[in-house]
């Protein structure tokens, strides 16, 4: 009994400390820590942030950190004799990372969509026709981001969202953009790049393209997705299946 | 017979000694550096630092037939922000962090390298960079982002001297990334560190030796004049950095230099009051280093407005009579003309959408100026200012300022508290930017206009009006460049350079470089043709006419 009051009075303790060492974040801040996070911090904690034993960031599980502080030093610091290494990061990226970790425990629950992963891969490369735009491997055209990795990339959570709602979120690399060259000729195709005097595009025939801007009447970028809505094209079955399937995609390595 | 002989060789000895003579960089050499445009001896051109030749070569009929000479690759994947010197045939440059190279400024080939490991310790906030060289004599100077002085031999590269200098321990962030300044015998360097809490100084050493002659703290102390802007200790770790060139005035023996952020930089809740002289421009007696005057542009900062630009120092005509004046492009957005004698304000407006403050007072002095919160304030221009260290020119020809400008950018800044210690980041929290201040990975630019854009812009410091923009997809870190020939030279961060007329802004020329420019251009001639160079990516490329 007492040694449970001790249990509960601990826990209630650190909870406690969690709350006082934590500090809101803006959305701004939140958004800017996930793309950090991305790029900088998948490679071992994966998307959900359970790709390191013991730690699990979806579940607010930390191994050595209780406080905002303990992650921004530990973020700036590295770990000595892990493979935690210090980022070379600002304070300020530091903080938006901190804020995306704090993020994902109210985001992520879902960690698992409970598919078939096999059953998902026959409706990406069947009736879903996911690869008349997308790749996986080798296989697949180009005019929508590359699945191969997309797991080691998004959360279940985003690739569900991904799938019935594809224009909640199109990042930038994923933009399509619509060119009217002035002979009258009008080009549509996901937006690889640009600069003051081209454009670089890949159109639904694989084509890679540079265009000169002095040949172009308008260009526009779009706000939405090409990509259909799958709500209603698939059952709640079938969806899981996908998710379950692209998370499992982590890439050739 | 005899006497002959003897005459002869007295003229030959004669002749020898004319040439050494010319082959050393005298200060007088530097004093008319305008006079003998076919080389480059300063960071900027001349001590007037508008960064205009007058050579006229190159012509805007022309200009299209410049073709690439030679490219020299640095080993070298620090960012390349140097500007060349050039001295009757030979290029001097710095890969970065800290290696000189001296090249034949004809072919391209090297002549010698002196390489240079600075400290493990050193820490930079923005890139382990440098900016370029001076010469004195026989001697060039370099600053090392360890917080040395560097003296070599141009001949040879031999080190003639290095000192640490007194004060600038690189581990608790002092360092030196700017070109340094040459007056009379003196070489003149400032300090870097405004993110790791420094206190800042600007300091001369004897050419010949490198022991300190004067120093000036951009953070007065106790007793020192400005010290009442600072509330309690916060002095010590004021900031006051400084990373690029100032000018000189001969004829009023004053050398002029922009003072970077105080610290730390996003929360001025613990340095109450206008903390002096960061985010100013000084005007010092170059002989002993005493202030003459100071022009403060955004009093206690709080947005990291750096004022560490090139002060262009130009005889216009203002109000109708002859100014000895100065034109500053911000980073706080704002564009200034100032009275260089005095340092009276007489003119200052935006050059990008600004929302910091509602305006400047008949004195100069901002208005209603904001501040980060926990929360965020979104502020234009962002965090990397409306312009920032790239070097802006004037051309007397078209009376024109032109300027490398950020447009549009914003940022959030959020404030929080933060002490100090030793050697790290003394902030207060940050920016989070429209524009990523670094492109990560590989470049490619995805900026949309949206989010902010890149322009060359030139004003007319007489009216203040904008004259023309020209503008890039993506932002730009080059300086300009302009020629008798009415050309503005130029590139950006996408990885073109080009040729623009510099009445109209029209463009005449370009070329893809395949690296973000991040460095000013510069002009020279060699066996009587002109050359145009820039450094973008990890290259040096020359260009001529065909």
């Amino acid at each position: 009994m007492r040694a449970t009051t001790g249990a509960v009075l601990g826990a209630i303790l650190t909870i406690g400390v969690c709350a006082a060492g934590q500090q809101k974040y803006l959305p701004a801040e939140v958004e800017a820590g996930g793309r950090l996070y991305t790029a900088n911090c998948t490679g071992c904690h994966g998307p959900e942030g359970d790709g390191v034993g013991g730690i699990n960031f979806s579940q607010g599980k930390f191994r050595r950190a209780a406080t905002d502080d303990d992650l921004l030093r530990i973020i700036a610091r590295g770990i000595p004799g892990t493979p935690m290494a210090p980022s070379g990061m600002s304070e300020s990226q530091i903080g938006q990372i901190v804020g995306y970790l704090r993020s994902m425990t109210s985001a992520g629950d879902v960690t698992s969509a409970n598919g078939d992963a096999g059953r998902g891969k026959s409706i990406v490369e069947g009736k879903g026709q996911c690869l008349t735009c997308h790749t996986v491997g080798l296989n697949g055209l180009h005019a929508g981001p590359p699945l191969t990795d997309i797991g080691a990339q998004r959360r279940v959570v985003d690739l569900m969202r991904s799938l019935t709602d594809p224009g909640a979120e199109v990042r930038a690399e994923n933009r399509t953009v619509r060119v009217v060259m002035k002979d009258g000729k009008t080009l549509n195709g996901r937006f690889l790049n640009q600069d003051t005097f081209t454009l670089q595009m890949i159109d639904a025939t694989d084509k890679l393209m540079s265009l000169d801007k002095s040949q172009i009447r308008e260009s526009t970028l779009l706000q939405t997705s090409p990509m259909p809505s799958f709500k209603d094209k698939l059952s709640a079955q079938e969806l899981a299946d996908v998710v379950t399937y692209l998370a499992s995609l982590k890439g050739r390595s | 017979m005899k006497r002959r002989v003897f005459f002869a060789l007295f003229i030959a000895l004669f002749a020898t000694f004319v040439t050494a003579l010319r082959a050393q960089v005298l200060f007088e050499r530097l004093l008319r550096a305008a006079d003998e445009p076919q080389n480059w001896l300063t960071y900027s051109g001349t001590a007037m630092s508008q960064r205009y030749s007058s050579l006229s070569e190159v012509t805007q009929a022309n200009v299209r037939n410049l073709e690439l000479k030679w490219i020299y690759q640095v080993q070298s994947l620090e960012k390349f922000e140097a500007t060349p010197l050039v001295v009757d045939g030979v290029m001097y440059t710095v890969a970065a962090p800290n290696d000189v190279i001296a090249l034949d400024a004809a072919t391209g080939r090297v002549f010698w390298t002196y390489s240079y490991a600075p400290s493990t310790l050193a820490r930079l906030c923005c890139g382990r960079v440098n900016r370029g060289l001076a010469i004195l004599g026989h001697t060039v100077f370099m600053g090392t982002i360890d917080g040395h002085l560097i003296a070599l031999d141009a001949k040879s590269g031999g080190l003639v001297w290095n000192v640490a200098v007194g004060g600038a321990r690189p581990d608790t962030g002092y360092g030196f990334t700017m070109a340094p300044l040459v007056v009379k015998d003196k070489v003149i360097i400032g300090s870097v560190g405004g993110e790791f809490g420094v206190r800042g100084f600007l300091v001369a050493v004897d050419a010949k030796t490198g022991k300190e002659a004067w120093r000036f703290n951009t953070v007065p102390g106790p007793g020192e004049k400005g010290h009442e802007t600072w509330a309690g200790d916060s002095w010590k770790n004021g900031g006051g950095p400084l990373w690029v060139t100032g000018s000189y005035d001969p004829l009023l023996n004053l050398t002029y230099w922009g003072i970077g952020n105080p610290g730390p930089d996003w929360n001025g809740d613990k340095r109450p009051g206008d903390n002096l002289y960061t985010e100013s421009v000084v005007a010092l007696d170059a002989d002993t280093g005493a202030l003459k005057w100071h022009f403060q542009f955004s009093p206690h900062d709080e947005f990291d407005y750096d004022s560490v630009q090139v002060p262009v120092l130009a005889d216009i005509t203002f109000g109708g009579r002859p100014r000895k004046a100065m034109l500053w492009a911000n980073r706080n957005g704002y564009w200034y003309v100032l009275d260089r004698v005095t340092g009276e304000f007489l003119l200052g407006k935006p050059f990008v959408k600004t929302n910091w403050t509602s305006g400047l007072d008949a004195k100069g002095r901002p208005q209603n100026v904001k501040s980060p919160t926990p929360e965020g304030t979104l502020i234009y221009p962002g965090n990397q200012g409306g312009t920032n260290w790239y070097s802006p020119s004037f051309s007397p020809r078209t009376g024109l300022f032109y300027i490398p400008s950020w447009m549009d950018t914003y940022s959030t800044y959020i404030k929080r508290p933060v002490d100090y210690v030793e050697g790290q980041r003394f902030t207060g929290a940050g920016p989070i930017m429209s524009v990523r201040m670094l492109q990560p990975g590989p470049l490619v630019n995805r900026r949309l206009p949206e989010e902010g854009y890149g322009a060359i812009q030139a004003f007319d410091p007489k009216t203040g009006e904008r004259r023309w923009a020209f503008n890039m997809s993506d932002m730009t870190e080059s300086g300009v460049l302009t020629t008798a020939s009415d050309l503005v030279f130029a590139g950006g961060r996408d990885g073109y350079f080009f040729a623009l007329d510099a009445k109209t802004g029209t463009l005449l020329w370009k070329t893809s470089v395949g690296g973000a420019v991040s460095a000013g251009p510069m002009t020279y001639a060699v066996g009587g043709k002109q050359h145009v160079a820039i450094s973008a990516g990890n290259a040096l490329l020359v260009y001529g006419l065909r």
